[in-house]
């Protein structure tokens, strides 16, 4: 039946082949818009470490005062002091835990012929790697001790490895880095997370693989200034010391805590932190704080673009808008074969089978819209470039996923505009239509 | 206008049909005047001029690698010194930023030492003398630093200078009543003053986006060369000799010293490159809109058609005793023209409500200014001529009908 009933649509659907283009094209381009937009969207609205999203936490602390935060709905500024660091650190409350900056690092070939270049670089702890589940091609993270060190030890990133070492196992090898000599303890595989969920302060969300990591010890004793943010409230006064010692904010803190308890826990921790640096005078107010996982943090941190945001919905307005214009046109044409379903009711056709008919023909306009629609989407793909940032626009793939997803709803909007003038269809009533000819 | 009760007995028996055209018309304008006014939002934007003369213009940002703070002063001077000999450059500085850049540095400002709250946000630009004539930016009051008042300092502890140029922009802020020249300001939570020298006429802040609407064009300059590893230089060309620095440039900056990073992705940059890359989304997003907006039209107008056509199908033989009954062609094609116009009426009064609707949504969930009415007038005018261009194909073929259609087929 379904086979006889797809070639009666077909034909009915070449009768008229201006409407029906006129169908399969309303629906190609909204479905292959709102897949655009939400090919956009997904890529930034992504869960970048699903499977520790909800272990991993930012502590925020407020040592600014309401003043400030008055200015920001009465939140904790979003990054946090060397201090503040420093100190929840050393109380290691949580059982990985690391503090991080973007350092402004530069590399050193070997080869006298290549001129230095920029990796974005990161000085953190070694809990770093294994709170991120970083994967590791050769070597290891570095230790501890390296951290208590204070050494110069590096891990890098598969790409630099390649372009320094030529892909070889590099471990024990040396690095310039800003003209100074680090151990390679690691390679690590290709790894960017997007989101890029543990610097969002400073890259907005999306940037280029980091290729650089360092023990922050060190980076510290280097004076390595931070190639992100820094917000002072006030003057912090002359010198690198006074300014890591300042009310300065430029870091971000990381703390892994596996259970909701601990979680409740550390929040107990951070108040109890700021009530003693309310009593020490350092701050002249309340606790403030925050504890946030990763998809909260990101959530706060408004990374999905409001361009992609907005475009989603104008997206889903304009495939709104094809349907109903779909249903429209769909209505005309099963009513004008009023005569014909008229016929087949009288020949014993039951109300179920005109509506197995007509919804299959919808189908098939659906579907007609759904390849013109992933054609279109393909083009829309490539063409993101010119409405979002590249780091940005680059995540926006067309995949299987994305392929069946646009065919299937170009499949099921048709069917579902169908409905009603199906139902009509079936509402005919064979006696009259048979009397009126 | 007798015409309009029959009209509408008529539509009561082709419900649906009205209503799905007066829904798409409707939803077709909430969505075109949100659209629109997207559009006109970012394109308003893109036109903002930055105050700079952007021909001839040209940015390269480097960062010496390994180079020790404290030495870092006399390498900036020694670049600048290498690029101002080039053939073919007419005045170059070394900056913290500029407009359209993207960062920078932002700070309150206020006019009385004692002022708790600024009296205005403003950026801060770090150069020296031939900061002006390499923006090609004009005075309008007052005059240049001199090369005596240029002093170094550590980005990490700016003094705060004896005097500074400020845009006009700024200067009316501070100073409402046009006073601001030789007047005093307070940059941050400074004690000291600084005298206003000069003021230009324009200056834009480097940031292009929402949260520097409020103040994108107050800015000031401070007569300090920052040292530092990293470092912007604006240069300006002679006419028609910008290409040949770009290469140039960087060539003379390595031959300089070699141990620097110019990144190969925007480190060397016409100011036409600046623009571009700073308001890529903007024009993106009204491309965008654009195209959606131009396809929502031709999709809607093409469903009246279908649906209109259907309709005088349909109607072929009434369309026949009326013409028999005396109807004159004229009659059949207004009566169509009416009907559409109704529907049409009927769906831009809900759109203009939904467009409004929309809008205010759109205003609490993102930072998106109020839809002006003009838009929703725009709109409702533009698709009531849409749905009569569109009826008129299907309404002039009713038209054409014979009355000879009356007696057949009964």
């Amino acid at each position: 039946m379904f086979a006889y009933y797809l070639q009666l649509g077909l034909r009915s659907l070449r009768k008229n082949p201006l409407l029906t283009a006129l169908m399969v094209m309303a629906i190609g381009c909204g479905v292959a818009a709102s897949m655009t937009t939400y090919s956009v969207f997904r890529a930034t609205s992504n869960n970048p470490i699903p499977q520790k999203s909800s272990v991993l936490y930012v502590p925020q602390i407020d040592n600014w005062g309401p003043e400030d935060a008055a200015d920001n709905k009465g939140e904790p500024p979003p990054a946090m002091t060397y201090t503040d660091a420093m100190n929840l650190i050393r109380d290691h409350r949580a059982r990985h835990q690391t503090v991080l900056y973007p350092a402004d690092l530069s590399v050193v070939p070997n080869d006298p012929s290549m001129l230095p270049f920029r990796e974005n670089s990161y000085a953190w702890y070694t809990d770093a790697f294994a709170m991120f589940d970083i994967p590791f091609l050769y070597g290891s993270a570095w230790t501890q001790d390296d951290d208590n060190a204070h050494a110069d030890v590096a891990v890098i990133g598969r790409e630099l490895n390649d372009k320094l070492f030529h892909g070889a196992n590099s471990v024990g090898r040396d690095i310039s880095l800003n003209g100074r000599q680090y151990r390679i303890t690691g390679v690590i595989d290709t790894w960017n997370p997007s989101p890029l969920f543990f610097d969002v302060v400073n890259t907005n969300g999306f940037d280029d693989a980091s290729e650089v990591f360092i023990p922050f010890t060190r980076a510290v004793d280097l004076k390595i200034p931070t190639n992100g943010n820094n917000n002072c409230n006030k003057d912090p006064g002359p010198g690198w010391d006074s300014w890591i010692h300042s009310e300065c904010i430029w870091l971000a803190y990381w703390a892994e805590l596996p259970s909701t308890a601990d979680a409740d826990s550390y929040r107990q921790y951070l108040t109890g932190y700021s009530a003693e640096q309310q009593r020490s005078g350092r701050f002249h107010w309340a606790p403030n704080t925050r504890l946030r996982n990763v998809t909260e943090w990101l959530d706060y941190q408004k990374v999905v673009p409001q361009e992609a945001k907005v475009s989603l919905l104008v997206s889903l307005g304009f495939l709104l808008i094809c349907l109903v214009n779909t249903v429209g046109l769909l209505l005309a044409k099963f009513m004008k074969r009023a005569p014909e379903i008229g016929v087949r009711r009288a020949l014993g056709a039951s109300r179920k089978e005109i509506y197995a008919q007509f919804l299959i023909e919808a189908g098939a306009i659906g579907l007609a819209g759904g390849l013109i629609g992933l054609l279109l989407t393909g083009l829309g793909v490539l063409g993101v470039t010119l409405v979002f940032e590249p780091d940005i626009a680059k995540l926006a793939t067309l995949d299987v996923k994305l392929v069946l997803l646009t065919l299937l709803v170009a499949v099921m909007a048709t069917v579902l505009a169908a409905f009603y003038p199906t139902w009509r269809a079936a509402q005919v009533q064979p006696a009259w239509q048979l009397k009126s000819n | 206008m007798m015409q309009i009760k029959p009209i509408l007995a008529a539509l009561k028996r082709h419900k649906a049909g009205t209503i799905l055209i007066a829904l798409q018309i409707a939803l077709t304008l909430a969505i075109v005047c949100n659209a629109l006014f997207i559009i006109h939002q970012r394109l308003d934007r893109v036109a903002r001029p930055t105050g700079l003369d952007e021909s001839n213009l040209m940015a390269i940002s480097t960062r010496y690698v390994g180079m020790d703070d404290k030495d870092t002063g006399a390498a900036i001077r020694g670049d600048l010194a290498a690029l101002r000999q080039l053939p073919g450059v007419e005045d170059v500085v070394s900056i913290n930023s500029y407009p359209l850049r993207g960062g920078g540095w932002s700070t309150g400002v206020r006019v009385n030492v004692d002022d708790k709250k600024p009296k205005g946000h403003t950026t801060l630009y770090f150069s020296d003398e031939h900061t002006l004539a390499t923006f090609g930016t004009r005075l309008v009051a007052g005059r240049n630093f001199q090369a005596d008042e240029i002093g170094e300092a550590d980005p990490k502890s700016v003094g705060d200078p004896a005097v500074v140029i400020i845009s006009k922009a700024l200067a009316d802020k501070l100073y409402p009543d046009g006073t601001a020249l030789g007047k005093p300001i307070y940059i941050g939570d400074t004690k000291k003053p600084s005298t206003v020298v000069g003021i230009v006429e324009r200056l834009q802040v480097p940031w292009n986006g929402n949260w520097s609407d409020t103040f994108f064009e107050n800015a000031i300059i401070e007569p300090f060369r920052l040292t530092g590893s990293f470092t912007n230089y604006l240069i300006r060309s002679k006419p028609g000799q910008l290409d040949a620095l770009l290469k140039a440039a960087p060539a003379a900056l390595y031959k300089v010293n070699r141990m620097r990073v110019i990144p190969s992705d925007r480190g060397v940059r016409t100011f036409a490159q600046v623009r571009e890359r700073a308001y890529r989304a903007d024009r993106g997003m009204a491309i965008l809109m654009g195209v959606v907006c131009l396809v929502l039209l031709a999709i809607t107008a093409a469903g009246i058609v279908g649906l209109t056509s259907f309709w005088v199908g349909q109607r072929r033989k009434q369309i026949g005793v009326r013409r028999a009954l005396g109807a004159t062609q004229h009659d059949i094609l207004s009566y169509f023209l009416t009907e559409n116009l109704l529907i049409g009426v009927g769906g831009v009064v809900v759109g203009a409500v939904l467009a409004i609707g929309m809008n205010l949504w759109l205003v609490t969930q993102f930072e998106m200014a109020r839809l002006s009415v003009l838009y929703v007038l725009v709109g409702v005018v533009a698709l009531l001529l849409l749905g009569q261009g569109a009826v008129l194909a299907p309404a002039l073929r009713a038209s054409r009908v014979s009355p000879v259609e009356a007696t057949r087929s009964v």
